[in-house]
């Protein structure tokens, strides 16, 4: 991978899901603390386990045979197939701010999960490596040793392996499951709004992940109810040649609400293992969901660069109901690449979305992220915090869109974007993109871009404190606002994660 | 430990300077400053003397490159340690410009501070409950608001309210040395009395004192029993507390020919 630090030519986006619009370049590196190159990946292992895989390659009868598998319904299939064959006319995308040697989509392997496969009565027939590794990850998905309001599912390689609580969820009508499950206990829930939100050609990665996701996880929580706990997704990639797709669905019915968490590891491989996940939100009338997401993948070798997961991720939520609102917290602190952006769609009028934050780069990490906030119904309101860090030789990119449609009367966003920038090799970019159909609605952005400097580092340390805990420190100081929007135990963790990314990162 | 002598503080024939290669300014030229427990002095002399680069080679700013010389702290040279090694023997640095950092909490970075200092010297370290009561009370013999605890640190202070945390930080640090750069500088006078007042509590037999000053009038407040003038990166004269009237009568011209 090209180091591309501070001369970076900004190239302009030239697809659909970003307008053309003029790209606003962010500020050159420079500040002089050395970087955050030397943490250890602790999720780094791996896990022997009996596996069925299918051979390389992805073709029609791959894709038939994922079906066959897992005894899909004709209209799945048929998703399927339609996805394909979109995707075969499709170009990946090149616009992101991010270098990476050409994807041979025929070298990896699209479906893998282990061969004890677990049933819907406990966790006895799962393969107890995989129980162990999830222990090993500090998620125990043995539900007496679980904190009693965080229900789990835990997703190994391309499956499900196992949802804790469920019964507890069912008491109050809740449904969490695997999305395979639910492709069988609810067809009808999973054929209305399976691609509505993120239709199957919708981008190139979308495409792909709507032939060949594996599975996920599925989410319904009837009218009028609070989701009793918290409910989360923990994905770990495990095999080194598969590719993760899974497929996220959550629809919150009239009134109802959720919090949702993400959580996701990977072990350490030379090689890139591509993670093309397709979320979809849905919230009715007065409806609330928020997501909450912490990625630490494997980033590849800090010195080198080498391997490390391609985070290639279509999230979007669909706010279609009056006052219904759709808060996404992300913080990415792992993979080679990250190339997301969670976004809203507010069709309901004075529905709401809220975009917060944090993307930390280091070795040679490239992140291109950001949000889109569509809005369409009257009075809407959307908010874009976005905090990005950059050391080492790394590339942070953030990339927005705010669409104020012409009906969309009334409508407000403010969005503020700020970039840190740590040692001199690093680079930080901005690429805001504003479109206002009318001229009753308000849109307010703002930007920064600041460093650590010697003299802040300094005071720490005339006061006792280490260099290392003083970077920690301003960082997570930085970062706060978004960490604010975090559940209580996930906020905690992702300043662990932060702490320990920024460990060692002083020479 | 101390030696015969007993000098907490021996600055020796120290030659300091910034930048690199082409661009390198020598700064310090030969300072010697030798300081006992227990005694405060003074140290003057015009811009651009080499005053603050003295206090930044004594507390460890890495910016500054020591090329001869050496450092004695209770007889131990630290020219080696780290800035926050220092800072943990007892060596405390108050700012002429304190630099402001959005977002951390300054009651938190105090206690963290603290704690670096407890853990060092092999105590517990305090709960946040333990140390706010420590903090409430040096903040109100600094007649400090209890806004400032919520605060970022020196974010959007004015110029006296980041004296006063730096006072502040010192109380609570409580350290065997304190070197205090201009610290009266953009203080109206009862601020000045204020901080005045936070530097005579720490004042004792055990204790050092430097401060750093263009003005005499911080020493009305607290008494000062050696001034040094310092000019051209030399200490040039040195005496009693009445070389700072002499100074402030006269200027620095007749000490500098």
């Amino acid at each position: 991978m090209e180091n591309a630090a501070n001369k970076n030519p900004i190239p302009a986006p030239a697809d659909a899901t970003f307008a053309p619009t003029a790209p606003v370049p962010g500020a050159p590196a420079g500040a002089v603390a050395p970087g955050l190159a030397g943490e250890e990946y602790k999720y780094g292992f791996t896990t022997q386990v009996e596996m069925e895989t299918f051979g390389k390659g992805l073709s029609e009868d791959v894709i038939r045979a994922i079906s066959r598998k897992k005894n899909e319904p004709p209209f799945l299939l048929d998703f399927r197939l339609k996805a394909y064959k979109k995707w075969l006319t499709m170009q990946e995308p090149n616009w992101a701010h991010v270098k990476y040697p050409a994807i041979n989509y025929q070298d990896i392997v699209y479906f893998a999960e282990p061969k004890k496969r677990p049933t819907l009565t406990g966790l006895d027939e799962v393969d107890p490596e995989i129980l162990k590794t999830f222990e090993k990850l500090g998620i125990p998905l043995d539900e007496q040793k679980r904190l009693s309001n965080v229900a789990v599912d835990a997703v190994f390689d391309s499956v499900s392996v196992a949802t804790t609580h469920k019964k507890k969820l069912m008491e109050s009508g809740v449904i969490f499951c695997s999305i395979s499950e639910a492709v069988h206990e609810y067809p009808e829930l999973i054929e209305e709004y399976l691609g509505s939100v993120v239709p199957v050609a919708d981008n190139f990665y979308a495409a792909l992940n709507s032939a060949v996701f594996t599975d996920g996880s599925f989410v319904y929580i009837p009218p009028g109810t609070k989701c009793p706990m918290e409910l989360s997704t923990y994905f770990r990639i495990n095999t080194e040649e598969s590719g993760q797709f899974e497929r996220t669905l959550i629809i919150c019915a009239e009134g109802s609400y959720v919090s949702y968490l993400e959580g996701c590891t990977a072990p350490k491989f030379d090689t890139n293992q591509l993670h093309a996940a397709v979320v979809e939100l849905v919230t009715l009338d007065n409806a609330e969901i928020k997501y909450s997401t912490v990625q630490n993948w494997y980033s590849g070798d800090p010195q080198t660069g080498k391997g490390g997961i391609y985070n290639f991720v279509t999230k979007r939520g669909k706010c279609l109901g009056k006052k219904s609102k759709i808060s996404w917290t992300q913080v990415e602190t792992g993979s080679a690449i990250t190339w997301k952006y969670p976004s809203c769609i507010l069709v309901g009028d004075e529905s709401v979305g809220e975009f917060y934050s944090v993307a930390l780069t280091a070795g040679h990490m490239q992140a291109d992220t950001g949000s889109k906030m569509i809005h369409l119904g009257k009075n809407t309101k959307s908010s874009i915090i976005s905090k990005g860090i950059a050391s080492d030789f790394s590339s942070n990119a953030y990339r927005g869109l705010v669409r104020i449609a012409k009906n969309a009367t009334g409508a407000r966003n403010y969005s503020q974007c700020d970039s840190m920038l740590v040692g001199h090799n690093s680079s930080a970019h901005t690429f805001p993109y504003i479109e206002t159909g009318n001229a009753g609605s308000q849109v307010e952005h703002e930007a920064s871009t600041s460093k650590i400097s010697e003299d802040q580092l300094f005071y720490f340390q005339s006061r006792g404190i280490p260099r290392e805990e003083a970077i920690s420190m301003i960082v997570n100081g930085f970062c706060k606002d978004v960490f604010n929007q975090l559940p209580m135990e996930f906020a905690v963790e992702a300043q662990k994660l932060l702490s320990l990314k920024l460990e060692n990162s002083v020479g | 430990m101390t030696t015969a002598t007993s000098y907490m503080l021996e600055v020796k024939d120290i030659h300091a300077t910034i930048g690199e290669s082409e661009d390198l300014t020598q700064i310090l030229k030969g300072i010697n400053l030798s300081v006992k427990a227990g005694e405060v002095h003074a140290i003057m002399g015009p811009n651009g003397s080499g005053k603050s680069t003295l206090s930044k080679v004594i507390a460890g700013h890495p910016d500054f490159k020591v090329s001869k010389g050496e450092v004695l702290f209770n007889g131990e040279n630290i020219l080696e340690l780290e800035a926050d090694e220092r800072s943990r023997k007892g060596i405390f640095l108050g700012f002429q410009y304190p630099v402001e950092i959005p977002g951390v909490n300054n009651a938190e970075f105090l206690r963290m501070a603290y704690n670096q200092r407890r853990k060092a010297e092999g105590k517990e370290e305090a709960d946040p409950l333990d140390f706010e009561e420590i903090l409430d009370s040096k903040m109100k013999a600094l007649d400090m608001d209890s806004r400032y605890k919520e605060r970022s640190i020196n974010e959007g202070f004015s110029g006296g309210e980041k004296k006063r945390n730096e006072i502040l930080q010192m109380a609570i640090l409580d350290p065997a040395l304190a070197i205090l750069d201009e610290t009266d500088s953009g203080l109206d006078v009862d601020a000045l009395k204020v901080v005045a007042g936070g530097i005579n509590r720490l004042r004792g037999p055990g204790k050092a004192i430097v401060l750093i000053t263009h003005y005499q009038r911080l020493l009305d407040y607290v008494q000062p029993d050696v001034v040094h003038v310092l000019s051209g990166g030399r200490i040039v004269k040195t005496g009693g507390k009445d070389l700072a009237l002499e100074v402030e009568k006269q200027g620095y011209d007749w000490l500098v020919k």
